[in-house]
């Protein structure tokens, strides 16, 4: 919200009539978001197509500077916000994560467009990452492929009602506030694939198992595969074990090929029978109770 | 037969094409053999002898320009692997296709960098997406992914992390009709694939020399960073791929003595999405966003390059309708927008670079709005507008221009097409190229920064396959719409822009010089969308087929683009009778091919002068790292 001195000027504390005009009394989280809502630095930083939208929107004809993102900034050290215009690519986030890391809190990071929301149009590609957040806390996202100025503008304006919502008084939403700067995010790696340095205990072991899965199986590489048999076999267990138990029809079984593929396979024919069997016996439930009825 | 022997020979040289294949048959007997596939064209050559013919291709028959070389995986369709070269000559005519086989386990192809220094980045790529090895090679190294990177991506039995199926449209999306998204299989939430032996250790090198690894022949790190003392005044230089200045996500590394560079290496792949893997899961008619998404300037150019490829190989096909006289014009009038578009944003980004900083772009950018405006009521989007189609467009052009935004304070925008249209081209653009010329043409601080830097001869030009403006301002009159004429544009009367210096400020002015080309294209235009009007845009007067089947065979279709040449390269191979999804899809980017003489360009001039020479170059990164 905007600071009004009218309405500021409206308050229970008594102040002297010939000071009314000169003084305003107000919350000191109002002044802090105050601020730092209208003094917010994007960095210049562009990606890919949405890159080109930003430069439309900071150009003259929607012109973000009316909102108080008066200029961008080349260097992360003289940031507040990072737009994150475009796709984000395994080779491109190491940079990403280590620029958020030079930005002074406090910082917020604006994902723009599809791709860095989600992965976007690109999102198959062995090279993207599906969307910034998983390695950046993003404030807010835009949609749209590429967001349209006006989009981004909306999109600039959340970040800002967001600021507004925030309380000093509360650590959880000024972490940085009188306790200096945060953690560093751990910078990814590139190795045979992407690797977040959070994560590597789980990517140790997913991989010996992956390795002893295809020991067995006699396979050489692709884990990826192993593991998405494992997972989609995890996924059908919870559906069985959620589904009652008195019908005959829900256990299907397949004879399991050797392969993860042809595993894959019996997997989808499983779930597809089993969704037929749970529409059958939806169908049946209903005319039993219209027949209660 | 005895009269065509008594007729005047003509020189090799200007022969046509079977004559030039016969010169080389007769040249190399055995060496070649002719493409006899359904659908292919060109030679066949014996990789042994392949540099050797290539030097008579370039040498002796003249085609002097290596327009595109790139590599394509028949796994299961004879099991090889294959390098395709598209030859030209700078004079113009058609492509001699040549190609080169070998075998997948262990694959090895001659370089061709001795012949033409335009198949480095090309041979790199194939290297990096293929793992075919170019023996001869400078500096074979990956270019677009990483060192270390796990496998080679094109390969046909290579398979992404998020691998759901060969072919689009995915049946695993809808299994028994039940929606579900691709992550739901992904353990981790993350689309990553990684190999079993990892260790987290030997990758974490954050010493300096590691930044600087898997670069190439141009820097050598080692050497300057090694000395001790402080003798020295090299400097290895990092710029990017965070840089206000490189247009993107690009990233060179210099050396540089004092303030004067003696070498540069551009690095890239930072956005490198993939175009071509996912293009070739997709269906034919999938692909057409995608190209909106390469030159993200100039999305009308992208999508019209792909329509003539794959209209090119459905012309081989019984049922295929050309498009229709409407239809062409538009394609032309939106392709010539889009051009004033790229070099409005070009021009004003490379002054940006030499230091008007964002007061001549802030003029440019709100002349494209215009014409995105147009865009956006023609299309439904400003920038990917996802216009052209197999046969034909998406759509005729409205009645009205109207605000989409339904903001009260945009009530302004509502306008008679043609009206808009006319006043924009006969008035508006007019109006702000010759304010451009006048501020900045003769510009002291413009000459001063900008003649006799970053020169290129036409030579180096042509022999490191530059394409659009640089080959252009390098003084050769190459432009594929009067050299390889396609679409409508033998009946318009239109010069190409040719500039001799070869320096920055040639660059420029063949740009501005394009820019009065393309209002006088679009003068024509006007009259044939009137005399035209109530016509269909497609040949039978309705939609062609949404999902082609097209038949098999190979296509390269090309445009001159506002970067310079961009052809795709498509194959349809696979299934009876014709495939539903390309075989192969490969895009000539002219960003990525132009960066080839960044190097040489570079060379002598002042830091301070590289971004600029970058800027007149014009890249843009999505379509350099597709």
């Amino acid at each position: 919200m905007e600071l009004n001195l009218q309405e500021l000027n409206a308050t229970e504390f008594p102040v002297p009539v010939e000071l009314e005009d000169n003084i305003a009394i107000t919350s000191l989280s109002q002044l802090y978001n105050w601020g730092r809502r209208n003094s917010m630095w994007p960095m210049l930083f562009g990606l890919a197509c949405c890159a080109i939208e930003m430069i439309a929107t900071a150009s003259s004809r929607f012109d973000f500077s009316r909102f108080g993102f008066e200029v961008m900034r080349a260097t992360p050290r003289q940031a507040d916000l990072m737009i994150v215009s475009g796709t984000v690519t395994k080779k491109m986030v190491v940079p990403i994560v280590r620029l958020y890391n030079q930005m002074p809190e406090p910082k917020y990071v604006l994902a723009m467009g599809a791709c860095a929301s989600g992965g976007g149009p690109f999102k198959e590609g062995y090279n993207v990452v599906s969307g910034m957040d998983k390695y950046l806390p993003v404030d807010v996202y835009v949609p749209g492929c590429p967001p349209t100025p006006q989009a981004l503008l909306y999109g600039m304006i959340a970040l800002q009602r967001k600021i507004d919502g925030q309380s000093i008084a509360n650590g959880d939403d000024v972490p940085w506030y009188g306790v200096g700067s945060a953690e560093p995010t751990p910078v990814p790696v590139l190795g045979p694939d992407i690797i977040d340095p959070r994560q590597m205990d789980m990517i140790r072991r997913q991989a010996e198992s992956a390795a002893r899965d295809m020991e067995a199986l006699g396979l050489r590489e692709l884990p990826a595969i192993t593991q998405i048999v494992a997972a989609k076999a995890e996924t059908a267990e919870a559906v069985a074990e959620a589904l009652p138990a008195d019908t005959d029809a829900l256990n299907v079984v397949l004879p399991t090929g050797g392969t993860p593929w042809q595993e894959a396979e019996d997997i989808r024919e499983k779930r597809r029978l089993r969704a037929l069997a749970r529409k059958a016996l939806r169908a049946t439930r209903r005319a039993a109770q219209a027949e209660g009825e | 037969m005895e009269n065509l022997a008594a007729a005047p020979e003509q020189p090799i040289e200007t022969a046509s094409i079977d004559d030039a294949i016969a010169y080389l048959k007769s040249n190399h007997p055995g060496a070649i053999k002719l493409d006899d596939r359904a659908g292919y064209e060109g030679i066949i050559v014996d990789p042994d002898h392949l540099v050797d013919v290539a030097r008579v291709i370039r040498g002796e028959l003249g085609f002097d320009y290596l327009s595109s070389a790139t590599a394509v995986d028949y796994l299961g369709e004879g099991d090889h692997m294959e390098m395709v070269y598209h030859a030209y000559r700078t004079g113009g005519g058609g492509a001699l296709v040549f190609k080169a086989q070998t075998d997948r386990e262990n694959p090895a192809i001659p370089s061709l960098t001795s012949v033409w220094r335009g198949a480095d980045f090309q041979e790199r790529e194939a290297w990096d997406l293929y793992g075919i090895r170019f023996p001869g090679h400078p500096n074979l190294k990956r270019i677009l992914m990483w060192e270390g990177f796990h496998g080679h991506p094109m390969r046909k039995d290579w398979r992404e992390a998020y691998y759901e199926e060969e072919l689009k449209p995915f049946d695993s999306r809808w299994p028994g009709g039940h929606v579900h998204r691709s992550e739901e299989k992904n353990v981790f939430g993350k689309n990553v694939n990684y190999p079993t032996d990892i260790d987290l250790n030997r990758l974490m090198d954050s010493s300096e020399s590691a930044v600087y690894e898997s670069l190439g022949l141009g820097v050598d790190v080692e050497r300057i960073m090694d000395k001790d003392g402080f003798e020295t005044n090299e400097l290895v230089v990092n710029m990017g791929p965070h840089h206000p200045s490189t247009h993107g996500v690009f990233r060179m590394v210099l050396t540089v003595d004092g303030e004067t560079v003696t070498s540069l290496e551009p690095v890239m792949g930072y956005l490198h999405r993939n175009h071509e893997k996912i293009g070739e899961r997709n269906t034919y008619l999938h692909n057409i966003p995608f190209t909106d998404r390469l030159d993200y300037i100039s999305s009308m150019g992208n999508n019209h390059g792909y329509v003539l490829a794959v209209e090119q190989l459905m012309s081989l096909g019984r049922k295929y309708n050309p498009p229709t006289y409407r239809c062409e014009a538009l394609r032309v009038m939106m392709v010539e927008l889009s051009r004033i578009v790229n070099h409005l944003w070009a021009i004003g980004f490379w002054l940006n670079d030499i230091g008007a900083f964002f007061t001549p772009v802030l003029y440019f950018i709100q002349e494209r709005e215009r014409i995105l405006d147009f865009f956006e009521a023609v299309a439904g989007s400003r920038m990917m507008c996802n216009y052209m189609r197999f046969g034909g467009l998406f759509g005729d052009l409205p009645e009205r221009i109207k605000s989409v935004s339904n903001l009260t304070n945009d009530r302004v925008r509502d306008y008679n097409t043609m009206q808009f249209l006319t006043e924009m081209i006969n008035e508006r653009i007019p109006r702000t190229i010759d304010e451009l010329e006048l501020l900045l043409t003769q510009n002291e601080i413009v000459l001063e920064r900008s003649v006799d830097v970053g020169v290129l001869s036409a030579e180096d030009a042509i022999n490191y396959s530059a394409a659009g403006p640089l080959l252009r301002g390098s003084g050769v009159a190459y432009d594929i719409r009067r050299a390889d004429p396609y679409s409508i544009y033998p009946e318009l009367d239109f010069d190409i822009a040719v500039e001799e210096e070869g320096d920055m400020y040639a660059r420029y002015r063949v740009r501005v010089t394009e820019l009065r080309e393309s209002v006088r294209i679009l003068r024509q235009i006007l009259p044939r969308l009137e005399a035209t009007k109530g016509e269909s845009i497609w040949a039978d007067g309705k939609p062609g087929a949404y999902q082609p089947r097209v038949p098999h065979g190979e296509a390269y279709g090309r445009v001159e683009n506002g970067k310079g040449e961009l052809g795709y390269y498509v194959v349809s191979a696979g299934g009876r009778g014709g495939s539903s999804n390309p075989w192969r899809y490969h895009v000539r980017a002219p960003s990525f091919i132009n960066l080839t003489p960044l190097g040489r360009m570079s060379q002598g001039y002042k830091v301070a002068d590289i971004v600029g020479i970058l800027g007149s170059i014009d890249i843009v990164l999505g379509e350099t790292d597709r």
